[in-house]
């Protein structure tokens, strides 16, 4: 324990200085190298141009969509993978009937949909949303499938002898059993949503950070590109960690070097 | 099978003929590649009465545990039958209990929930269930691990929790698959002398499987001798050694060694070098 905490003192004091000198580059760096505004912006630079689009550009409104798109597609993604998952976990026949074709849409750049789906649905929020739930579906069905499947028989056959249901078996050992898996996939998911999100955005609309980075790539405003990236972070940086605490809470009983893998 | 009763020496008790598990004429065939079928047991006629404890030994692959899972209803035998309290074992049935040489305890429930997983499964009462628990946790001296999680606790006392999850579904039989083979050698001396004590004091029935010849002899009121596959049963040695309670002191019985070296010719020990540890444990 004290061995943790000192390593969790020193590596925060290490952290911190990272953070100071990455800041300091890129305030002085850029000057003293010669590299043009228009290229990398100095931080104080891209901070006004923040301050700017929070008062002017909506930028608030802009991340708030993106967020809400966000979550959308990762809730709705994350229940239709597990869904998948427990179904095609249980049912041998259902995973050899449909595994070519998961494969091939596994295999299939998910992004690639976004165009498609604005085809379909227009510039509304509802493409974006479509290509986050495509793009966190995998991981998750993928994580759920395993752990079904990875569930040791001899547990099985334990609840069994003790004259278990069906429901009871899935109940009481394979849904437990398969939630640290399920949350490792809902981790890669929390990111992967901002991914396809940013995409549909990127593509078509005039709402969300993704719009606000083409709109700033087309007026040459590297700033402004700096700032929805930045944003996009915050966005997906939130996301991962609101999956940790959820994690934390259901898998307390997990010892905790389990869990610290960050 | 033939229905003498035993005397244990030490109390003049004569057990109950009441039959608690019995096997008639158990076959089990399994489908082997290429159409053909591996027999794993033949034959296997054994019965053990009311309170008795009866160890199997035999070698690796030689159909032990296939009959524990035709005893715990897990396997339909492809010939004859397997009854408990007389009753025709159609499929799992609260009467058996069986526990195993991993201890299947749930990692996301406290000892307490672990102790109650199977009579929750067989839906007894909340209250039924939490004192049937705290009174298996407290005769294992477990009361104060309640509520710590299986990765907290040592190999051995996981082990005492899953004997605990056994024994709380009050069976008329328990089948213990290699119960102590995963834990050292000190723990496991405790671990048998809970169990012995254990089942005399609730005067339970009880199939051992085990490799080990001292933990055959000193547990059990008799030890079947299983052949290689196809199993059958090929001896039947009778412990008459007072205290089957306490397998420390049984251990220590002149004729212990007898029986042993009884067993190690029966199992051809000289040409079958995996028994020499368990022999010398």
């Amino acid at each position: 324990m004290n061995r943790n905490s000192w390593l969790v003192r020193r590596g925060t004091a290490a952290s911190l200085a990272l953070l100071l000198v990455v800041l300091a580059g890129w305030q002085w760096g850029p000057g003293v190298l010669g590299i043009p505004v228009f290229i990398i912006p100095p931080l104080s630079a891209v901070f006004e141009e923040f301050l700017r689009m929070l008062a002017v550009s909506g930028l608030m409104t802009h991340t708030g969509v993106t967020a809400a798109e966000v979550i959308a597609g990762f809730l709705l993604g994350s229940l239709l993978g597990a869904f998948f998952g427990y179904v095609l976990g249980m049912s041998p026949t259902a995973e050899f009937a449909l595994s070519p074709y998961i494969l091939a849409l596994q295999i299939a750049p998910k992004v690639a949909f976004a165009p498609l789906f604005i085809l379909w649905m227009g510039f509304t929020v509802y493409p974006k949303i479509l290509v986050a739930i495509l793009i966190v579906f995998f991981p998750v069905m993928v994580n759920v499938m395993t752990a079904i499947r990875n569930v040791d028989p001899d547990l099985i056959n334990l609840a069994r002898a003790f004259t278990a249901t069906r429901a009871q078996i899935f109940w009481k050992i394979e849904f437990p059993a398969s939630l640290p898996p399920l949350f490792a996939g809902l981790r890669i998911a929390s990111t992967l949503a901002v991914v396809g999100v940013v995409v549909g955005e990127l593509v078509g609309g005039n709402l969300g950070l993704g719009y606000l980075l083409a709109f700033g790539e087309g007026q040459a405003n590297t700033a402004m590109v700096f700032v929805a990236i930045l944003m996009l972070t915050v966005v997906g940086g939130i996301a991962y960690l609101a999956v940790i605490v959820v994690e934390q809470r259901v898998l307390h009983y997990l010892p905790p070097r389990a869990l610290s893998g960050v | 099978m033939r229905g003498q009763g035993i005397v244990c020496l030490d109390e003049f008790w004569v057990m109950s003929d009441l039959v608690r598990l019995e096997y008639r004429n158990v076959t089990m065939r399994f489908a082997a590649g290429s159409g053909k079928a591996l027999v794993a047991v033949e034959r296997v006629s054994l019965a053990v009465r009311d309170g008795e404890v009866v160890s199997l030994i035999g070698p690796s692959g030689c159909g032990k545990s296939t009959l524990l899972n035709i005893g715990s209803g897990l396997y339909t035998p492809s010939d004859g039958a397997a009854f408990v309290d007389g009753e025709r074992v159609q499929g799992p049935n609260a009467h058996v209990a069986f526990m195993l040489q991993k201890d299947l305890l749930l990692p996301w429930r406290t000892v307490l929930e672990n102790v109650m997983f199977g009579v929750e499964i067989q839906r007894l009462g909340l209250l039924e269930r939490k004192r049937r628990a705290q009174a298996l946790l407290e005769n294992f001296n477990l009361a104060e691990f309640a509520g710590h999680y299986p990765h907290q606790l040592s190999g051995g006392m996981r082990q005492r929790v899953a004997l605990a999850r056994t024994l709380a579904v009050d069976p008329s039989v328990l089948l213990l698959d290699e119960p102590f083979s995963a834990v050292d050698a000190q723990t496991r001396m405790v671990l048998q002398r809970e169990l012995a004590q254990t089942l005399k004091r609730a005067g339970k029935t009880a199939l051992l499987i085990t490799h080990d010849l001292l933990e055959a002899v000193t547990l059990s009121d008799r030890v079947l001798v299983m052949s290689r596959r196809p199993g059958r049963i090929i001896d039947e040695i009778r412990v008459e050694l007072p205290q089957r309670e306490d397998p420390i002191a049984r251990r220590h019985a002149p004729r212990v060694n007898g029986y042993v070296a009884r067993l190690m010719d029966r199992l051809d020990i000289r040409q079958a070098d995996e028994y020499a540890a368990g022999a010398s444990a």
